[in-house]
């Protein structure tokens, strides 16, 4: 029997439409991860490989970064607070700004441009060339291999690797201190640490494992659902950075409130 | 001319498609396929770029659902099959794709090793060696074993391509365009290869293609496919000696006279 051949008919328009089948497409895509996640077999030694990639890989950018935003952060705070004659609370001031806002959003901003962009735009160029169909055909399950564990090493690796990121830029901070004040390195971390709590501790955690996992989530759908030959392979890229950063923002401006409040 | 294959078990089915229908928004691809392929048989589908073949095999093979028919294959309704069910059939289908779909970042031996290792993971190191070697050896390039996808020529890709469906031992074979793009001289090592593989693994083939050499040298049975629908079924002297359809004129023209 031959099918209907008359075209549906959006419901609002088609763009609207496209909108919210692409939001009801990431949900699906979501708790098929969460689905696969605990299903046999585990693949462990492609996750390790993904740490290596997401976690190893971008060590030297984020010292850099990470360093590079302690110091400066310092020299430009270090006039405000002389003016009222208060440059000993520097290491506290920094270790706050650090510990709660900087480095996990730095650790996750430098990882939607790396690891983002990588991963959007290899599963992108796999699935163009029919790699993923590939798979599929071999009756190897593509997701649980590719996605799975690229969403599990972007979850695990961005905690540590803003926890890498928070000591790398404490450091960059104390040595303007010392150059300036001579502090010595267990006075800086007395001070640093005096307003620390564990709740500043558990939301940059907390907030690093968000991060992780919607860098994950983001540059593997859009990797995982390129088209358009060579152009959907940058196309995919350049998204996963850009809506991975985007939302970084948001759920940076959600975890704060919620913080607040329990604070 | 393909010479006569005596091996075909006309008595045995083993992909039976009826009335399928296949569109993508308003462009209707497939407008009701039929298709049997017998055990041991190879069957060329010919047609222009665009006309629905290789959405045919991918329907065949379960990448695609179709929007209406039946595709039934070994004996299993594919588009009703559970996840489960379709990994178990897909062992027994090999697909070779257009431009081989090597896994880039693996070498050859790792791309034909992938598949045995998921699907087998109790097989030793060596066992795995030993199916390497045997399906390199029937493709012809045992040289190439550590060699990236990106170190190797097009007709090398195709051929490694051949040998990681092989190596899962499938009775069918479905070839997605096996001679695009490659020079004459290549085109007739990997028509013989196809032919090669039916006789030594004793496979039944759906082997899509725009080239009439291709066709002629590999097709037990060939049917022209124009306009997601099939104009002429039958071997290649019974398909090409009436000229009366303009494509059918036009292939024949294209591949033997220019």
């Amino acid at each position: 029997m031959e099918p209907n051949d008359q075209p549906e008919k959006p419901l609002i328009s088609s763009k609207v439409d496209a909108f919210f089948l692409s939001i009801y497409d990431v949900f699906r895509f979501i708790i098929r991860f969460f689905r696969e996640v605990l299903r046999p077999p585990l693949e462990v030694q492609e996750f390790i490989r993904q740490c290596f990639m997401v976690g190893y890989k971008s060590l030297a950018l984020i010292s850099l970064t990470g360093f590079i935003t302690g110091l400066v952060f310092t020299k430009q705070s270090r006039p405000s607070l002389a003016e009222f004659g208060a440059t000993s609370w520097l290491p506290s001031l920094i270790s706050i700004a650090v510990i709660r806002a900087l480095a996990p959003l730095v650790t996750a901003l430098i990882c939607a441009g790396k690891v983002g962009s990588s991963i959007g735009a290899e599963l992108a160029s796999m699935k163009v060339t029919e790699q993923i169909d590939a798979m599929e055909v071999s009756a190897i399950n593509p997701f649980k291999y590719l996605v799975v564990t690229r969403i599990l090493a972007c979850t695990v690796c961005l905690p540590l690797l803003m926890s890498y990121t928070a000591v790398v830029g404490m450091m960059g901070s104390y040595l303007d201190i010392h150059l300036n004040e001579q502090t010595s390195f267990i006075a800086f971390l007395n001070k640093a640490f005096a307003n620390i709590s564990f709740l500043d501790l558990a939301s940059s955690f907390i907030k690093s494992v968000c991060f992780g996992f919607t860098i994950g989530v983001v540059s593997c759908y859009q990797g995982f659902n390129a088209s358009q030959g060579t152009t959907g392979v940058g196309k995919a890229a350049n998204v996963s950075v850009v809506i991975s950063m985007f939302l970084i923002f948001i759920e940076e401006v959600l975890i704060v409130q919620i913080v607040n409040s329990i604070r | 001319m393909k010479p006569f294959t005596p091996e075909i078990d006309w008595n045995d089915k083993v992909i039976s498609v009826q009335g399928l229908y296949k569109s993508f928004g308003s462009n209707h691809v497939l407008r009701g396929v039929d298709l049997d392929l017998y055990k041991g048989e190879n069957i060329v589908v010919l047609g222009r770029s665009g006309t629905g073949k290789s959405v045919l095999i991918k329907i065949i093979a379960g990448l695609l659902k179709p929007d209406a028919g039946t595709v039934n294959v070994l004996g299993q309704e594919v588009p009703e099959l559970g996840s489960a069910e379709l990994r178990e059939l897909r062992l027994k289908i090999g697909f070779c794709f257009q431009n081989g779909a090597l896994y880039d970042s693996m070498t050859v031996s790792e791309n034909l090793a992938f598949p045995l290792k998921r699907n087998n993971p109790k097989m030793s190191a060596d066992q795995r060696r030993r199916l390497i070697d045997i399906v390199l050896d029937a493709v012809g390039l045992s040289q190439t074993i550590n060699q990236m996808p990106a170190e190797l020529s097009g007709g090398q890709r195709k051929r490694i391509g051949i040998a990681r469906t092989l190596i899962l031992r499938p009775e069918i074979m479905l070839y997605d365009e096996p001679t695009a793009g490659l020079d004459p001289i290549t085109c007739t090592e990997i028509n013989s290869l196809i032919n090669e593989v039916q006789k030594r693994f004793k496979t039944s083939s759906i082997i899509i293609t725009h080239d009439l050499t291709c066709a002629r040298a590999t097709g037990d049975k060939i049917a022209v496919m124009k306009e997601g629908a099939f104009i002429r079924k039958g071997d290649f002297d019974a398909v090409f000696s009436e000229n009366d359809d303009e494509l059918i004129r036009e292939f024949y023209d294209y591949n033997f006279i220019q």
